[in-house]
C-alpha cells in the first residue's frame, strides 16, 4: 500500500515537473518567435514539410469522411422525409466538429510524430548540442519555426478538410442519393452561420494547432537521446495530442455552443 | 605566464546523481598549445569539454575561459563567448538535412552578414584546408566517418575560433583517416594560431601531437606533463595506460563477486 502511494506520488510529481518544463520551454520558444521576422524562409520551409506534405492524407480523409457522412445522414434523414437537409447536417458536422478534430488527429499522426522524431534525432545525434556550441540557440532556430508553422498550418488544413468533405458529400448526395442540388446548397446557406459555425471551427483548429505543435516539439526536445527514447517520445506525441484534442474539443464546444 | 592560460579549470567537482565524475580537477589550457585530456572510457573526458563549453554546470569549482567565468555568464554573454570556441563532436554532429557546403556555411550565415559570394569563398577555403573542397555538394549520409569528421572540423573553424575542442577525434577511424586527422589537428592549430584541447584515449596518436597531456582517472588528474614526461612516469597506473597494458592498477575484471562464489554458490 505504501509502495503504491509512493508510486502515485512519484508519478504525480513527474507529471507536474514535465508540465513545468513544457511551459518554460513554450515560453522560451515563443520568445524566439520575433527572431523569425527577418527570416521568413525558415517558417515557409516548415510550412511546406508540416502543411503541404500533410495535404495528401487530409485531402483523401476529407473526401471520404464527407462521403460517409452523407451516406449515414441520408439513411436517418430519409426516415423523416428530411433528406433535403443533408447539406446542413454535413456542413455543420464538418465545420463545427469533424473538420478541426479529425484534422488535428491526422496532424498528430502525420506531422506531429515527424516533428518529434526529427527533433529527437537531432538531439540524439548531437546536432542540437552542436548548434548550441556554435552559439546558435536551437529553440530559436529549430523549435520556434516549427511551432509557428504547425500553428498556421492546422487551420488551413482543417478548412481544406471541411471543404473537401462537403464536396464529397455533395457528389454522393446529388449524384447517387438523388438529393436536390439546389436544396443541398440553399439549406446549407441558410442554416450555416459564418461567425457561429465557420469561425468557431477555425478558432478550434487554431487551439488544436497550438497544442499539437507544442506537444510535438516539446516531446522531441525532451526525448531521451537514444533510439528507444525517441520512439517513446513519438508515441507520447500521438497519444497526448489525441487526448488533448479530444478533451479540449469538449471544453471549447461547451463554451462555444453550450 | 598567467596571460598564456586561455582555459583555467580550478577545483572542479561534478557528479551525476550519486556518481562522482570529477573531484577537485585542475587543468590549464595554454595559448598556442595542443593539450590532451586522456583517460580510460567513462572518466568524464567529454563531460569536461561540456563543462568548459558551459553546457553543464559544475557542483563546485570554477572554469575560466578567455578571462570569463563560464558559469557566471548570462545566456547572451555565454553565446558570445562560444563564438570564440569551436568544438568537434565525436559523432561530427553534421546537420543531416544540409549539404557539406551548407553545413560549413551554417555558422557564417548565422553570425555574420557577409554577402553570399564571400561566404562561398570562405567555405571553399575551409573545405580546402581539410581536403574536401571537391565534396561540397555531398550530403552527410554520403560521407565516410573520417570525411564527416573533417567536414565537422571545417565547420568548427569556420568562425576562426580562439580555442578548438576535439571530442575523441580518432575514435572509430581507419589508419589513413586517423593519420589525416592527427596531422590536421596539429597543422590547423599552428597555421590558424589556435589553442586546442583534444579529449582522447588513443595514446599513440594523441602523444604525437600534444604539447601537454593530462591523464584523468577516478575523478582526478593522476599525472600531467609532456608526452615524454608521461612516458617516463613512475606511476604504475600511468604506465599501464600509456603502454596499453591489459591488467594493472586498472583491473581487467569489472568488480563483482569471485568466480568461485558465482560458479559454486546458489544460482541467481
Amino acid at each position: 500500500m505504501t509502495g503504491l502511494l509512493a508510486l502515485l506520488g512519484r508519478k504525480t510529481l513527474d507529471s507536474f515537473s514535465r508540465l513545468g518544463r513544457g511551459t518554460l520551454f513554450l515560453l522560451r520558444a515563443m520568445a524566439g518567435l520575433p527572431s523569425l521576422l527577418p527570416r521568413p524562409g525558415l517558417v515557409i520551409q516548415q510550412l511546406y514539410s508540416i502543411g503541404v506534405l500533410s495535404l495528401l492524407i487530409i485531402v483523401v480523409s476529407g473526401i471520404f469522411v464527407g462521403m460517409v457522412l452523407a451516406l449515414q445522414g441520408y439513411n436517418t434523414l430519409v426516415n423523416f422525409g428530411a433528406e433535403q437537409s443533408l447539406g446542413v447536417l454535413v456542413a455543420l458536422s464538418l465545420l463545427r466538429e469533424l473538420g478541426p478534430v479529425v484534422t488535428a488527429l491526422l496532424f498528430a499522426g502525420r506531422a506531429g510524430s515527424a516533428l518529434t522524431a526529427e527533433i529527437g534525432l537531432m538531439k540524439t545525434t548531437e546536432q542540437l548540442s552542436g548548434m548550441e556550441m556554435m552559439a546558435v540557440d536551437p529553440i530559436k532556430r529549430v523549435v520556434a519555426p516549427r511551432l509557428l508553422a504547425g500553428f498556421l498550418a492546422m487551420p488551413l488544413l482543417a478548412v481544406i478538410f471541411s471543404f473537401l468533405g462537403i464536396m464529397g458529400a455533395y457528389v454522393v448526395s446529388v449524384a447517387t442519393l438523388g438529393v436536390d442540388d439546389g436544396a443541398f446548397w440553399s439549406q446549407m446557406q441558410s442554416a450555416v452561420d459564418f461567425r457561429e459555425d465557420v469561425m468557431n471551427g477555425v478558432i478550434k483548429s487554431l487551439v488544436f494547432g497550438f497544442v499539437a505543435s507544442w506537444i510535438a516539439v516539446f516531446e522531441g526536445y525532451d526525448a531521451e537521446p537514444t533510439s528507444e527514447g525517441v520512439s517513446r517520445a513519438t508515441t507520447r506525441t500521438v497519444v497526448h495530442t489525441s487526448l488533448a484534442v479530444l478533451g479540449l474539443d469538449f471544453v471549447l464546444t461547451a463554451v462555444m455552443f453550450g | 605566464m598567467a596571460s598564456d592560460i586561455l582555459v583555467d579549470v580550478k577545483d572542479l567537482c561534478f557528479r551525476r546523481g550519486e556518481r562522482v565524475i570529477f573531484d577537485g580537477v585542475d587543468v590549464q589550457i595554454r595559448k598556442g598549445q595542443v593539450t590532451a585530456i586522456m583517460g580510460p572510457s567513462g572518466t568524464g573526458k567529454t563531460t569536461l569539454l561540456r563543462l568548459i563549453g558551459g553546457q553543464l554546470r559544475p557542483d563546485r569549482g570554477t572554469i575560466t575561459v578567455l578571462g570569463h567565468d563560464v558559469h557566471r555568464l548570462g545566456r547572451d554573454a555565454l553565446f558570445r563567448l562560444r563564438r570564440r570556441m569551436g568544438m568537434l563532436f565525436q559523432s561530427g554532429a553534421l546537420f543531416t538535412h544540409l549539404s557539406v557546403f551548407d553545413n560549413v556555411a551554417f555558422p557564417l550565415r548565422e553570425h555574420t552578414d557577409l554577402p553570399e559570394p564571400l561566404i562561398h569563398d570562405l567555405v571553399l577555403m575551409k573545405l580546402q584546408a581539410v581536403g574536401l573542397r571537391g565534396a561540397r555538394d555531398l550530403m552527410p549520409s554520403e560521407l565516410s566517418g573520417g570525411m564527416a569528421r573533417r567536414v565537422a572540423l571545417a565547420r568548427a573553424v569556420a568562425l576562426d575560433p580562439t580555442i578548438m575542442m576535439y571530442d575523441e577525434p580518432f575514435a572509430g577511424q581507419d589508419p589513413i583517416s586517423m593519420g589525416v586527422l592527427v596531422s590536421l589537428i596539429r597543422r590547423l592549430n599552428d597555421a590558424l594560431g589556435l589553442s586546442s584541447v583534444v579529449v582522447s584515449h588513443d595514446v599513440v596518436e594523441t602523444a604525437q601531437i600534444a604539447d601537454r597531456i593530462y591523464v584523468l582517472s577516478e575523478g582526478r588528474v593522476v599525472e600531467s606533463g609532456s608526452p615524454g614526461d608521461l612516458g617516463r612516469s613512475d606511476s604504475a597506473w600511468v604506465r599501464q595506460f600509456m603502454q596499453a597494458l591489459p591488467d594493472g592498477p586498472v583491473p581487467f575484471h569489472y568488480p563483482g563477486p569471485s568466480l568461485e562464489e558465482d560458479l559454486l554458490g546458489a544460482r541467481r
